[in-house]
């Protein structure tokens, strides 16, 4: 309890550079939170992909769509229960160089979608008089909050893959089950892009972009994958088909690079943190080198010495973390609603703010550690004679 | 009266791990600053490089890449015989009518990670408008047959595409029978094969895009304002190169300088405290000493002017630390998915005259802004408090 209040006594003995170490580590811990949320958003659609769902698409690449045929055909492999399909839309609302502009809209079956979907809440009666219009969109309640969009409301738009311009009624809002189920996107009727595509270039044919699998047991998925690939192996639309989460792991992957960048980065931080607190440490324990004899003389043990300055550390650190923890709350939320940041951050997740409070105590100890054991090991006359 | 320059360097090099600290602190700051923008230019750079001045390219209008661009026979026609257009060796019209679509390949070293890899259809014409494609390895594809030339990047990155190997898509098999260096421009990474027969193997109607050689640069108003006014080509949108690639890069330049700096901006501000608290120690530490100067007769003004260098230098020292190790990142390449074209692109980091000047302000003004309040206070202290010591 002594050594306790001793500790805590000589952390703030020198109030100014107390207080700045703690802020500076502050400031890093902050970015380290900032860093690892945005790295958690990149990896939010393999957070939320579900056990049981599956995603069939063209093997060459997810360009090129699947024939509609494919469906009634997988629906006969043993283990799948339901196959909805998308398209990609794309689409562009307003000023395009604005990202606020952009949310991802998707062509789907208005009957078999939100069965596979079931984090997508959509009202029942919404529901219903979504599937009985067909130019009728369910938005997801994020962007609808963005944009201001009722239900009722007409969203115009420009075709960029499929040309035109195009009018959805909203007739839904989404909210999501979980709290990170994306709430941005937007869904339409498949038979409203194929209907319209069919009077606007005929010939083209739409097909389905890729295949929903709903799987009864999660572990068929080997086999169903098998299964369909085998099916199409040496049709003219051979398929890959792979658990949700490798399929979006894929698209994690695609980005590798960016995310390999911001993990260096957090390393430079945690680099940055060990700097600015060993600088204080060494000042400190230089300081007190007689200080340190003096106790010794008194009986104190060269343990005793190493836990005071280890301890010390352990608290700036701490407190800097804690500071720095409670710092990156509002940031993100700052960051959020930054027109660059078009991926969505989900907040700051439990993992993020336990990391970040271990970085900055496990800094703190491997900053003390030489000082602390030079300290602990240092004769008592040596350190008397030192003229601070 | 100055305090002498060599008085500053001489109390920094005495403290000797408490100046490193802090200068390490500062290099790490500068590194990643430096990092940050030398991979946004390096992007900014490949896809403007993808570009020449007087090409121009033509696609759908809204269309935001070549891979949802639709241009159809009879404009291709029509552009065919513009007057603006530049003739090649051949005396035809130098335009190429070419057609992009997307593969998917496996990364080398790890089979389960697929990367976008656009297949470019060009012409003997797309050839002879890119004079910085050169083949490295075996041979140019034969027009009228299912052979393929691979980037450097693409065949460096990828499995599958060693040379003969079959590369099957589009109901058909491809071989690989060379490889070649765009001179580290966009179309390093890209896979390219006769236009024709991709457009067969995936029977495909319609172009992706149409690039051609202006006679005169100074034409593209011309041609552009006479292709709005005709209603059969009112549907396309003529881009000089260079500024279409740019576009290309924007979006993916500007997330990764944006994303950086804001970060880096952020923990900044823990290397600048750094800075302070060493500043702080040493004006404490030398209370006696700046008594001892201040009744040799020295300004206020110079102990100021003194300790405010020093933390100057300890910045500058840092800041040049930093740059160092970040231009050894010019060694390195990285590939991604670039958003726009939603197709792999591989770059490297490149380092200009203006990054490595900015990375020194930004250095610098750590070192002013962690310096300054420590310098006040040594320049505040009253002679015979300070000649009598703490």
């Amino acid at each position: 309890m002594k050594m306790l209040s001793i500790i805590f006594r000589n952390a703030f003995r020198h109030k100014l550079r107390s207080f700045l170490t703690i802020l500076g580590i502050a400031t890093a811990v902050m970015a380290f939170g900032l860093l690892r949320t945005v790295v958690g958003a990149w990896n939010t659609g393999v957070a939320n992909s579900a056990e049981n769902r599956m995603i069939v698409r063209n093997r060459v690449s997810f360009i090129f769509p699947l024939p509609m045929t494919n469906r009634a055909e997988i629906l006969r492999v043993p283990g799948v229960s339901e196959a909805t399909w998308a398209n990609w839309f794309g689409g562009q609302y307003g000023d395009v160089n604005d990202f606020n502009n952009f949310w991802p809209r998707y062509a789907i079956d208005p009957d078999t979608w939100f069965q596979v979907y079931p984090e997508y809440e959509v009202p029942a009666d919404q529901l219903k008089a979504f599937q009985a219009d067909r130019s009728g969109a369910i938005l997801g309640a994020k962007t609808a909050a963005k944009h201001n969009f009722k239900i009722g409301d007409v969203i115009t738009m420009n075709g960029d893959i499929f040309p035109g311009t195009w009018q959805f009624t909203v007739r839904g809002i989404y909210h999501g089950k979980e709290p990170s189920t994306d709430e941005t996107a937007m869904f339409f009727q498949w038979n409203y892009l194929y209907e319209s595509l069919k009077q606007s270039s005929p010939g083209r044919d739409l097909g389905a972009g890729w295949f929903v699998l709903k799987i009864d047991r999660p572990d068929d998925m080997a086999k169903v994958a098998t299964l369909v690939d085998t099916m199409y192996t040496n049709s003219r639309a051979p398929t890959k088909t792979e658990s949700e989460k490798a399929f979006q792991q894929g698209f994690v992957a695609m980005s590798g690079a960016i995310i390999t960048s911001l993990e260096v980065i957090s390393f430079v931080i945690i680099g940055i943190i060990l700097l600015v607190l060993a600088n204080t440490i060494v000042m400190a324990v230089r300081e007190r080198t007689r200080e340190y004899a003096v106790l010794k003389t008194l009986g104190f043990t060269g343990r005793h010495v190493f836990l005071f300055i280890l301890g010390e550390a352990l608290i700036i650190g701490i407190f800097g973390g804690v500071l720095g923890v409670l710092l990156t709350f509002p940031i993100v939320k700052g960051f959020a609603s930054m027109p660059m940041a078009f991926f969505p951050l989900n907040g700051v997740s439990a993992e993020t703010v336990v990391l970040g409070l271990i970085v900055a105590g496990l800094c703190g100890l491997a900053a003390a550690a030489v000082p602390a054991f030079r300290a602990a090991r240092m004769s008592i006359v040596s350190g008397l004679r030192t003229v601070g | 009266m100055k305090i002498p320059f060599s008085y500053i360097w001489r109390s920094l090099w005495a403290r000797r791990l408490t100046t490193s600290m802090t200068v390490g602190g500062i290099a790490l700051v500068v590194f990643v600053f430096a990092g940050v923008l030398m991979l946004s230019a390096g992007i900014t750079r490949t896809m403007v490089d993808t570009g020449s001045a007087d090409n121009a390219i033509i696609l759908r209008k809204s269309a935001t890449s070549e891979l949802v661009s639709q241009v159809d026979r009879e404009t291709a026609e029509i552009l065919e015989t513009a007057p603006e257009i530049a003739s090649g060796a051949d005396g035809k019209p130098l335009i190429t009518r070419e057609v992009d679509l997307i593969i998917n390949l496996s990364k080398r070293g790890n089979h389960a990670a697929l990367g976008n890899v656009t297949v470019r259809g060009t012409s003997p014409q797309g050839l002879e408008l890119r004079p910085a494609v050169k083949i490295i390895q075996g041979r140019m594809f034969t027009f009228g047959s299912h052979e393929l030339i691979v980037g450097k990047n693409i065949a460096d990155r990828f499995e599958g595409v060693t040379m003969g190997a079959d590369v099957p898509f589009g109901g058909d098999h491809w071989t690989v029978v060379g490889y070649f260096d765009a001179g580290g421009s966009g179309f390093d990474s890209e896979i390219w094969a006769d236009a024709d027969q991709v457009m067969q193997a995936f029977h495909r109607p319609v172009y992706s895009s149409l690039t051609f050689r202006l006679k005169d640069p100074a034409q593209f108003d011309a041609l552009k304002a006479r292709l709005a006014a005709d209603p059969r080509t009112q549907y396309i949108e003529p881009k000089r190169e260079r500024d279409f690639y740019r576009e290309q890069s924007g979006q993916l330049a500007g997330l990764i300088k944006g994303l950086g700096l804001v970060i880096t901006i952020i923990f900044s501000v823990g290397a600048m405290i750094g800075a302070m608290i060493t500043m702080y120690a040493a004006v404490a530490n030398r209370t006696v000493e700046i008594g001892t100067l201040r009744a040799l007769g020295f300004r206020r003004r110079s102990v100021l002017a003194a300790f405010l260098v020093e933390a100057i230098l300890l910045a500058v020292v840092g800041g040049a630390i930093g740059v160092v190790l970040a231009s050894g990142l010019s060694w390195t390449r990285v590939s991604t998915v670039n958003f726009a074209s939603f197709s792999e692109i591989g770059f490297g980091f490149s380092l200009t005259v203006g990054i490595v000047v900015g990375a020194f302000i930004f250095a610098l003004s750590m070192g002013v802004l962690g310096g300054f309040l420590p310098a006040v206070r040594a320049s505040r202290l009253q002679i015979v408090n300070a000649l009598r010591g703490t």
